[in-house]
């Protein structure tokens, strides 16, 4: 390369860097409005920031105060319920019905088009949906009633201890069908010759996906759980449409939490802080996915 | 995809199979409850669901709460249903769809075809961006919205979802460019092509199906977000989803629940059509945004 | 100076060097093949002269032009390769005239060279069909035919033939080498095949780790191997390398061989043999398995033909030969015999070595001897 600069005219300088320019206003946006924006947010958490930045620092002060806050505990004791549920819930029933649906099933084209089709939705519309078939007026409980059985009582989403399993089963109806999915495309992956030798060394249907099938699927739970993780945290459509972060506090999830300390009262220090630890957590989980994609496609 | 290959060769018996299929039956029933809800509902007047009669088929067929939810309903302070925020919706898809996809494109061929010192590194800055929670740029966004004059707006709208989009874009486009054999771009470049004549001769009349997987999750991503459309516009420029959550949410009067339903399937429309119509590709999109696939 | 002219050139990746100071001169019309196993460089090499990869160091030239800086399409080269490269969007016709669209010639004089070219090739048929509806032979073919258009001052292969199944891979040697003899062109073909080395080419560049091990003409190659690897690569199946030791008897060089059963045989080189001077030097011996054969197969016209007796391990029959496998020096020898000789496993045999068609090589160095 340093050979034919000599004889580089202005054209060619062009035509060599071409590729470069037509990359570079993807990579400025993305560095002004990705990691620019992440360092004025993380800059702002040690401000003295409310309803407008300012720029007099505090120290750790908006994070002592964000991890004294009893929002910001019920938050992470909610995000650590749903998300540890949501990923479990997700994972064994898309698992299950993968395996289901891999038996050489008649229409599975069809059924998975309906197991799917949720994802294609907004999570205001699942929540909306939700909201009323849960509610205890209208809905689920009010049918049952309606039916015969006179004490039936379904109140989760009015009850502060058991509104975020509402959640739970929203977030799961919306996304399992999506992992589903994930798991089917690994055991389609799955070498059939392998399954052919074990059954002939004699092995039942259950030991195969036992010993064989479901250890193979290690990628594919990588995947799911990388996935799931990551909507987990950033959940906040589902709760505001849902339950609006009620009753009372009981379904405050961070990313609701960050917008409302934020934008409703006017704490913007503590809301930059609290969005600040949603991005460590989610990078704990991400960076080193990307970094071994990365590496692996080299 | 990878779904479509042959099923495997495990054997079940009769009995099994009558469990299997019951099983997948009960699983429709339970994924599509929720849709069966919101079409029926949305059918009956507002006191057969009163009476309990969420589950039932209407007695009474009625239209009404379609036609106040598309064009009458409360939505914040004014009375105009939903038509106007479909319409912003629209407006702010369609721009925002084209332009981060045509960045893909342009992006992914770069990153595959031209490669240079560190582009490993930078696409590895535009991956990430795809993930991070968006609440750590919503107040620098909202100030430099401010500052570019595009605050409330829907130009702003489509400018902030072009800025978060391309990530996704380009990891598409490069994902598929990389399979694209480089011999034929070498090849173009022996027969005297440009960068932009190999881009458009040769890269582009191949990359339909990618484009078409593309448009598809920007088009279901954009529509359906709401954290972006609730920071960043007015009355006047809200996107489909947060106007549909200002109705279901708004606290006077009484709870019409079937225009609500109406509203939620009017806001599901776009994006279920596109399911419906091209299934195949938005799985494709949302096994390459999670996987190898 | 020649045609084509590689000066010094060399490529590294950052602090990894893939090919090493490398000079080729390459007349007008010739045939250059560039072989070795995957990795060895020369696939470095054939973009180099493409313009594809840049050059680290040194030049290339072309009719006495520096390629440095040079964009592939102003070289004047056409390329050949491996997956075929053909734009599966356009139809045939298109994707031989797109090179000439691209260099701005009309359309007229596009047309008249495609069906020129077309007709050589004899895909007339072809030429309104896309890519994915050709066989594998029919798409060489176009991807032949598209560098034909250009007619350009150098042809640059890379592996074509690979992806074919073995007979069509055969047919398509002979079509190549019927077009070079026909139409007189300048080729540079990569290849890890030894055997179209041998077939196609007026040289070889055998190479290796990134350097040329040896440049010569095939017979050169295949008659004198400059070192053990070139020894070991060219030629199937290869070479016969076994320890041995010469000893000088009379003026003449005598390698000393150990069979398997603990005795030793010898084996005069023919006399003068520049080993004569190397008396008591450990060599590696080579000898072609068509040079060690039974007595009644041995070459007539060879006046070192010596027997050797030893026990036969294996037979190979392969229809038109049979190989049998011994052992000398410790190392299993191929030697090559006409079909119909009853050699048995097990048995000891006579072998007929003919020693006019051996090489030594230094077991340290592993380079040619004498």
């Amino acid at each position: 390369m340093s050979m034919t600069a000599t004889r580089r005219s202005g054209n060619d300088w062009l035509r060599d860097a071409l590729p470069k320019i037509v990359l570079s206003p993807s990579l400025a946006i993305v560095l002004v409005f990705v990691y620019g924006f992440i360092l004025f947010t993380f800059y702002l958490s040690f401000t003295d920031s409310r309803i407008l930045p300012s720029y007099g620092l505090v120290g750790w002060q908006n994070y002592s105060r964000l991890f004294s806050v009893r929002a910001w505990g019920i938050a992470i004791d909610n995000l650590l319920i749903f998300g540890s549920l949501y990923i479990v819930i997700c994972c064994v029933l898309g698992l299950a019905l993968a395996i289901l649906l891999d038996q050489k099933i008649r229409a599975e084209g069809f059924i998975r088009t309906i197991y799917l089709y949720p994802m294609a939705l907004s999570f205001i519309v699942t929540g909306t949906a939700w909201k009323w078939f849960l509610d205890p007026g209208i809905g689920l409980q009010a049918v049952v009633r309606s039916w015969g059985w006179e004490s039936f009582t379904f109140e989760w989403i009015k009850d502060s201890h058991m509104a975020i399993y509402t959640i739970v089963i929203a977030a799961v109806w919306q996304t399992s069908g999506f992992v589903m999915a994930m798991f089917l495309a690994g055991l389609r992956g799955i070498d059939n010759e392998v399954l052919k030798a074990a059954q002939i060394d004699g092995a039942s249907n259950w030991s195969l996906y036992r010993r064989i099938v479901i250890p193979q699927l290690r990628p594919a739970f990588m995947s799911a759980f990388v996935v799931l993780a990551h909507m987990a945290i950033k959940s906040y459509d589902l709760v505001i449409a849902l339950t609006g972060g009620g009753p009372g506090t009981a379904t405050e999830l961070p990313a609701t939490f960050m917008y409302s300390y934020t934008f409703t009262r006017n704490q913007m220090g503590i809301g930059a802080a609290s969005a600040t630890i949603m991005l460590m957590s989610i990078a704990a989980i991400m960076v080193p996915y990307i970094w071994s994609e990365l590496r692996e496609k080299k | 995809m990878a779904t479509n290959a042959s099923a495997n060769v495990i054997r079940t018996g009769g009995g099994a199979r009558f469990v299997i299929y019951t099983l997948l039956a009960l699983f429709c029933i339970y994924y599509l409850l929720p849709l069966y809800v919101m079409v029926v509902n949305s059918l009956k007047p507002l006191s057969e669901i009163q009476a309990g009669g969420m589950m039932s088929l209407p007695h009474e067929w009625t239209l009404a709460p379609w036609r106040s939810a598309w064009s009458t309903a409360q939505i914040g302070v004014a009375a105009t249903g939903l038509k106007p925020y479909f319409l912003n919706s629209i407006l702010m898809v369609v721009p925002a769809v084209a332009i981060s996809t045509v960045l893909g494109a342009l992006n992914g061929y770069v990153l595959t075809k031209w490669r240079f010192t560190g582009d490993t590194v930078v696409f590895g800055l535009l991956l990430f961006g795809c993930f991070i929670p968006f609440q750590m740029v919503l107040i620098p966004m909202a100030r430099m919205l401010g500052l570019m004059g595009l605050a409330g707006t829907v130009p702003g709208l489509i400018f902030v979802h072009l800025v978060y989009g391309i990530g996704f874009s380009t990891l598409y486009f490069r994902n598929y460019y990389q399979q694209f054999p480089t011999e034929l771009v070498r090849a173009a470049m022996i027969d005297g092509a440009g960068f932009f004549t190999i881009f458009r001769r040769i890269m582009l009349p191949s990359s339909g199906p990618i484009a078409v997987v593309c448009i598809i999750w920007q088009f279901t991503n954009i529509w359906n977000d709401f954290l972006f459309g609730a920071s960043f516009s007015d009355y006047d420029s809200q996107p489909m989803t947060v106007a549909l959550n200002n109705l279901v949410q708004s606290s006077t009067g009484v709870k019409e629940y079937n225009v609500h339903f109406a509203g939620a399937i009017m806001a599901a429309l776009p994006t279920l059509i596109v399911y419906i119509v091209a299934g195949r590709y938005f799985v494709r999109g949302l096994m390459a945004g999670s996987v190898k696939g | 100076m020649g045609f084509l002219d590689i000066k010094k050139a060399t490529k590294s990746y950052g602090s990894v060097r893939v090919l090493h100071e490398t000079d080729i001169s390459v007349e007008e019309g010739e045939f250059l093949v560039l072989v070795g196993p995957s990795g060895c460089g020369k696939s470095t090499l054939l973009n180099m002269i493409a313009g594809l990869e840049e050059v680290t160091s040194g030049d290339i030239a072309i009719k006495g032009r520096s390629m440095n800086g040079v964009r592939p399409a102003d070289r004047n080269i056409a390329m050949v390769f491996q997956s075929y490269a053909l734009y599966p969007n356009m139809n045939v016709a298109q994707n031989m005239a797109f090179g000439l669209e691209m260099h701005g010639i009309p359309k007229p004089e596009r047309d008249k060279a495609v069906a020129q070219v077309a007709d050589l090739l004899q895909i007339q048929p072809l030429l309104d069909r896309k890519p994915g509806q050709l066989s594998g032979g029919q798409r060489q073919r176009v991807a032949m035919g598209r560098a034909l258009v250009r007619d350009p001052d150098v042809f640059l292969f890379d592996e074509p033939l690979s992806n074919l199944d073995a007979k069509l891979r055969v047919d398509m040697r002979t079509e190549i080498k019927k077009l070079h003899q026909k139409l007189g062109t300048t080729i540079v073909y990569v290849t890890h095949d030894q055997i179209e080395a041998l077939t196609l080419s007026t040289r070889i560049a055998v190479m290796f780790g990134g350097h040329v091990q040896q440049l010569g003409t095939p017979k050169e190659i295949y008659d004198n191997p400059a070192n053990i690897f070139v020894a070991g690569f060219m030629g199937s199946p290869s070479m016969n390398l076994f320890p041995a030791r010469v000893a000088v008897e009379n003026g003449n060089a005598i390698a000393r061989i150990d069979l398997a059963d603990g005795a030793a045989a010898s084996l005069p080189f023919p006399p003068g043999n520049a080993m004569a001077a190397h008396d008591g030097r450990d060599i590696v011996l080579g000898i072609r398995p068509e040079a060690i054969t039974d007595e009644d197969g041995a070459d007539r016209n060879s006046k070192a033909i010596h027997r050797i007796e030893t026990r036969v391990e294996v037979t190979e029959p392969a229809g038109s030969d049979t190989f049998v496998v011994a052992n000398l020096g410790g190392k299993e020898v191929t030697g090559r015999f006409r079909a119909d000789v009853d050699v048995r496993p097990g048995n000891t045999f006579p072998f007929a070595v003919n020693m006019e068609k051996a090489v030594a090589f230094d077991p340290k160095t592993e380079q040619r001897i004498g």
